[in-house]
């Protein structure tokens, strides 16, 4: 399962809606645990797909080594990555999935309609090598906090 | 000189996200890693030993693939070796 607050998932979906209609990417910082990936920081990325941005996406290696530099002073790891799909499924592709190279890691797709964040679903990269690797489908749980609970009502 | 090890290949280092290793330039060093964690080979070298095209490694902030030595750069002690496989995908599967 991928733990995730609210407010990052509020904030990558609204990243999605932000690019679009070009896809946006991100990196998901945390820990690893016996309960599965837990999410206390994400951060954007710039989509180096300039080309075709509408439905690709890539991060630049430069900003991987930054931000996993930012992890480690935080204590933090890198578990997962998100993106989206602009008026397409937030299902994994065959491109999503020949490109996935980060095994334990969750990879978090929102599908983005006309502008507005859709469904937002997560797969977690498992197997032992590129030629037994595979997607499952990973729960995600949203906390919402005490402080987001209070925002969420209009209270200070 | 020390290296980081991406969170995925960390299980072949026994969970250590930086190991030192010694060596004179990144071609040795990489073979010194690779000697202590004979696991990591295959997820970073082919069968034919070309290092994997999603593999990225970097040298402080520098490609190794652009750098006018390559893996034969010399190195310092100081100096930091990043592993870092590509992360990209997209929504179409079509080419």
């Amino acid at each position: 399962m991928l733990h995730l607050s609210f407010s990052d998932y509020s904030a990558l979906r609204a990243h999605g809606e932000e690019t679009y209609p070009h896809e946006c990417c991100g990196v998901l910082l945390g820990n690893s645990t016996p309960e599965g990936n837990r999410v206390r920081q994400i951060v954007r990325a710039g989509n180096t797909r300039t080309d075709r941005a509408h439905d690709r996406y890539n991060i630049a290696p430069e900003e991987l080594i930054r931000i996993q530099r930012q992890a480690r002073t935080l204590g933090l790891d890198i578990v997962g990555f998100y993106h989206s799909h602009p008026d397409c499924a937030a299902q994994w592709s065959q491109t999503d999935f020949a490109e996935a190279h980060w095994v334990g890691c969750s990879y978090v797709i929102t599908r983005v309609d006309q502008g507005k964040a859709a469904i937002t679903n997560s797969f977690l990269l498992t197997g032992t090598s590129e030629e037994d690797k595979k997607f499952l489908d990973e729960p995600v749980e949203i906390e919402v906090s005490s402080v987001e609970n209070e925002q969420e009502r209009g209270q200070p | 000189m020390k290296i980081n090890i991406p969170t995925p290949l960390r299980a072949y280092t026994g969970g250590e996200q930086t190991v030192s290793v010694p060596g004179a330039t990144v071609g040795e060093t990489l073979q010194q890693l690779t000697g202590a964690y004979p696991e990591l080979r295959q997820h970073l070298y082919t069968g034919e030993g070309k290092l994997r095209s999603f593999v990225n490694l970097y040298l402080n902030d520098e490609d190794i693939r652009y750098l006018p030595q390559k893996e034969a750069t010399p190195v310092e002690e100081s100096d930091e070796l990043s592993i870092i496989p590509s992360i990209a995908g997209g929504c179409r599967t079509n080419l």
